[in-house]
């Protein structure tokens, strides 16, 4: 994993502990939803990465998930519906040293925030975006959402809703996103290296978390995050590794007339496919994303792409500083009096 | 044989041709002319709506009406003394607003059968009699432009668009202004990507300036002397860039970095691309993919501790108020331009109107108390805009500023403030973390504490949940909901103790009080100075802040037997001024896309002295 950090984000303010980073306010989510997970795990997380509170700020939109940022101890703004991409953008454009991160929810990123996201991910900027993705809006009590798969019966669809739903990680992809990963609420220790690989990233990182919603989607993921058919039904991405899964890594996956398929000889390692995050080419993440789409692939965990691109922050100070080099630190008097003047005595 | 100079004390030109025929351009130069000759000058520009209409088409005609005098002057002219038609269907659009016996210029080279069709002439109107109530000067403007650039190098198509200067050089002779400023310009404007053009156009100005000289077409030239100005150093300038500098101004004086989010929307872009020149101040503009996001940034902005400002126009208001509410509860500074233009929806872009008041009012869920400022002309925007972070900073509340086409982009002269001179405006960041509390307030303003994220301490969690006074922690309490919307009403009038109290121009108390706001102001100070003069007991008051009203305004209003409120719509204000002073106040109301005329509003008032 390329190392950053060009940013002036300032690292290095060691003992700081998970503790550090708990509001006084009481968790207000259903028991046993998975997003108790994602806020363990970033409050765990939090101490590795170095910096101290005053300079971390969660911006969220509307949703269960957007209430995370107030049960943590760092500055927060849940804003509102489907906009905190913007938000976030404004502040980081304005501070460019603090460390932000988006929460979001699969309606508020992707319905009513859809626009906003995808022009977040072009613009790269050093932001990270969390999407608790249930395929289920949550906090409106079960509706379905741009996520949800297409048939699904809920209080808004009783005859089963009509539309495909996006593939968040094709769609980052499109967008020109630099980092694009995917992690389990149930996997604590690989979501806690994502979120880590995220902040490490300089760019706009987006991690969609499948998220488990126990009251209104209970199990939508748990193919994927349960001991018993885990291994069988998700692969896990290793830059420069071949793409093998399996409880004995029996599998593996190799492309045939430019499909993916499913292959049981996995010593030949020539023939399986070979992970490349960094390759600035989106073909392969692309590819990779749409596995998801297939029943009979498994789904792709892990870090998808990681390229370096110029942030627009980064970009708009240079502009900034190469405006005052050209033409001078800017003189409020001289700009008043521009331009043809005349007196009257 | 030196012709004939005639003294006069003011004048209006209409210039009006197709979109591509450079009417605005050479508007602006004699605007520029004028003021700099020391002439109090209003305009008034009026775009088509399309960018490209079919040439020679009705809808295509773009006109700049500029009215220049040696006389304090508020408005751009009722109708002209002079009308320069650069083909058919600018006569057609614009003969109505010459007075009788106006000189009428027109591009007779123009008048040919396919344009005269184009604007619906069945003949030709410069050979039947419709036209004798004026004075016709039939030009080749075409024609005579091209044998005066019959020596340069320039492409032979590329000639015809110097004729507009041309027709510029006829004007600056006939009123007798130098042609120095616009040589200047034309140099400046021309000089890093076109300079091949510099010299076309001198020359088509020369030419046409020796043409009223030479010919025997035009016997007499005028002459305004200049106006009476206070002291000091003028420049002229437009409403959108009064406001942008007011902007960078305010930006200056804070010490906070500007950042402007925005959208492009006719009539407010000028601000976003006036602001995008000013990087060397540390000035940020974002051009977002809609202006919710436009909103978001100023509102992430001001979080962080910068001046976050957005700007737009009626539509584009309506997509942002959700936001706007987020800032009016999370008590961040957020100053948000509306320019407004004539609605409902797309309505007419083009076109100036001032009916989004009650929407900037109550145009947002809940009870959302939001300070509201209206600047009332051109130079006016630079301080009400100035004004405005001032009170956004101070209050940490959004403050809507008001402007609206007929101002925005109408010009005039602007004494040139002292930066000394400008207000404080302090942004008092808290650092203290002993005590600290996001929702403690000031005693006196209300204003909750700006605490930006980087401050070690200080951390905490603001968002759109009602909050609980003090702590500012999610609160679904029943009092204390109650409570917050009380103190958040209070905040904005608490405002009303400190902004100046109502100033009544005229007659201070007596028979009519002539109420207004925004860029009706040119229109009723020239109506009650005449009537003054009258002897009439007739007062102006015009607001500056809408809301919330300075504290002395229903008193003023009382002294007067009658209150009329004239507006370019049904009657917002007068709506709120009843509603708020229970009196019986009048409207005189016009919603066609175009400013009160002097000789309407004229004959309304006078049925009411
Ligand atoms: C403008 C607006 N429209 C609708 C809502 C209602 N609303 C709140 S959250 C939500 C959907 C949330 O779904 P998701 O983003 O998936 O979050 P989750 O609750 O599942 O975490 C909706 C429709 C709102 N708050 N604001
Ligand atoms: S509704 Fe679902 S997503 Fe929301 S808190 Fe409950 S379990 Fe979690
Ligand atoms: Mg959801």
């Amino acid at each position: 994993m390329k190392k950053k950090k060009s940013s002036g984000i300032p690292l290095g303010v060691p003992t700081l502990t998970q503790k550090d980073f708990m509001s006084d306010q009481d968790v207000r989510w259903c028991p046993g939803c998975g997003d108790y997970s994602i806020l363990a795990q970033t409050r765990r997380i939090m101490p590795e990465l170095g910096i101290p509170q005053e300079n971390i700020v969660f911006i969220s939109g509307i949703g269960c998930s957007s209430r995370f940022p107030y049960y943590m101890n760092t500055y927060g703004f849940h804003t509102i519906h489907g906009r905190a991409p913007t938000i976030a953008s404004g502040l980081k454009m304005a501070n460019p040293d603090l460390s932000v991160w988006v929460i979001t929810g699969d309606g508020d990123a992707l319905s009513i925030g859809g626009n906003h996201f995808i022009h977040l991910l072009r613009r790269n900027f050093d932001i990270n975006v969390l999407l608790f993705n249930n395929q289920i809006y949550g906090l409106t009590k079960g509706q379905y959402s741009p996520t949800s798969e297409q048939g699904k019966s809920t209080k808004s669809s009783p005859f089963g809703s009509l539309e495909s739903p996006f593939n968040p990680i094709s769609l980052a992809l499109a967008a020109g996103a630099t980092f694009v990963a995917r992690s389990l609420d149930r996997d604590p220790e690989h979501l806690r290296s994502i979120i880590k690989f995220a902040f490490e990233h300089k760019g706009t990182s987006f991690i969609e978390i499948y998220q488990n919603c126990n009251i209104f989607n209970d199990g939508a993921f748990f193919q994927y995050t349960e001991k018993e058919t885990k291994a069988d039904n998700t692969v896990f991405l290793e830059h420069g590794e071949p793409l093998v899964f399996g409880k004995e890594d029996e599998k593996g996956i190799k492309l045939n007339n430019f499909q993916p398929e499913v292959t049981t000889e996995t010593n030949d390692t020539d023939e399986l496919i070979v992970h490349d995050q960094y390759a600035e080419n989106t073909t392969l993440a692309n590819f990779l994303a749409r596995m998801s789409d297939m029943p009979e692939m498994p789904h792709p965990i892990g870090i998808f792409r990681s390229v370096q691109q110029n942030c627009y922050e980064d970009m708009m100070t240079d502009q900034i500083a190469f405006a005052k080099q050209q033409r001078g630190e800017g003189n409020l008097e001289e700009l008043l009096n521009a331009g043809d003047t005349w007196v009257v005595e | 044989m030196r012709k004939q100079v005639e003294q006069i004390q003011a004048a209006t030109v209409l210039f009006a041709g197709d979109s591509g025929d450079g009417s605005q351009t050479i508007g602006t130069q004699m605007t520029e002319t004028s003021a700099i000759v020391g002439n109090d000058v209003a305009t008034l520009p009026d775009y088509p709506a399309e960018i490209k209409a079919p040439a020679g088409s009705l809808a295509g005609v773009s006109g700049f009406q500029l009215h220049f005098s040696s006389e304090t002057i508020h408005t751009p002219g009722d109708s002209c003394d002079v009308l320069v038609a650069m083909n058919p269907a600018a006569l057609k659009v614009n003969i109505h607003k010459l007075k009788d016996n106006g000189i009428l210029i027109v591009n007779s080279d123009n008048f040919a059968r396919k344009n005269l069709r184009l604007a619906g002439y069945a003949d030709n109107p410069l050979e039947d009699d419709t036209l004798t109530k004026y004075q016709v000067f039939p030009v080749e403007l075409t024609t005579l432009t091209r044998r005066a650039l019959e020596d340069t190098d320039l492409e032979l198509s590329k000639r015809d668009l110097c004729k507009n200067f041309f027709a510029l050089g006829m004007i600056l002779w006939l009123y007798n202004r130098p042609m120095d400023y616009t040589i200047r310009w034309v140099k400046t404007k021309f000089s890093t990507k076109n300079p091949h053009l510099i010299e076309p156009n001198i020359l088509a100005l020369r030419a046409g300036n020796t043409y009223c000289e030479a010919t025997e077409q035009f016997a007499i030239s005028y002459e305004v002397k200049p106006a009476e100005f206070t002291p000091g150093k003028y420049r002229n300038i437009a409403g959108n860039t009064s406001t942008v500098l007011g902007l960078v101004a305010a930006s200056h004086q804070s010490g906070l970095q500007l950042v402007y989010g925005s959208y492009p929307i006719t009539p407010a872009s000028d601000i976003l691309h006036g602001l995008a020149n000013y990087r060397n101040f540390g000035i940020v503009t974002m051009q977002m993919e809609d202006e919710i996001a436009a909103v978001g940034v100023a509102i992430g902005a001001a979080f962080s501790g910068s001046l976050g400002v957005t700007g737009s126009s009626g539509p584009g208001l309506a997509l942002k108020s959700e936001a706007i509410n987020l800032a009016m509860i999370a008590e961040l500074p957020l100053v948000v331009c509306n320019i407004q233009r004539a609605g409902p929806s797309t309505g007419m872009p083009t076109k100036t109107e001032q009916a989004d008041l009650l929407q900037m009012f109550y145009g947002r869920n809940g009870e959302s108390p939001v300070p509201i400022l209206a600047a009332c002309r051109p130079t006016d925007c630079f301080d009400t805009v100035y004004e405005a972070c001032r009170i956004a900073v101070k209050y940490r509340t959004p403050v809507i500023f008001l402007s609206e086409l007929y101002i925005a982009l109408g010009a005039e002269p602007w004494l040139i403030p002292n930066v000394e001179d400008l207000p404080k405006i302090e942004p008092n960041f808290q650092t203290d973390v002993d005590g600290f509390e996001p929702y403690l307030r000031d005693p006196d303003t209300l204003a909750r504490p700006w605490a930006k994220p980087g401050t070690p301490g200080l951390e905490h969690r603001i968002g759109g949940l009602e909050k609980s006074d003090i702590t500012g922690n999610v609160s679904y309490d029943a009092e204390n909901h109650e409570k917050m919307v009380n103190i958040r009403a209070e905040k904005v009038k608490r405002i009303a103790t400190e902004i100046p109290t109502t100033e009544i121009y005229g007659a201070q108390e007596g028979d009519l009080l002539v109420l207004g706001w925004g860029g009706t102001f040119g229109v009723i100070r020239t109506v009650v100075e005449t009537k003054l003069e009258e002897g009439c007991a007739i007062g102006h008051v015009h607001l500056r802040y809408l809301n919330p009203f300075p504290s002395d305004l229903g008193e003023v209003l009382k002294r007067f037997k009658q209150v009329l409120i004239p507006e370019l719509n049904t009657g917002h204000l007068r709506q709120l001024v009843r509603s708020e002073y229970l009196i019986d106040a009048i409207g005189v109301n016009k919603v066609q896309g175009q400013p009160f005329h002097v000789y309407e509003l004229e004959s309304k008032i006078s049925k009411y002295l």
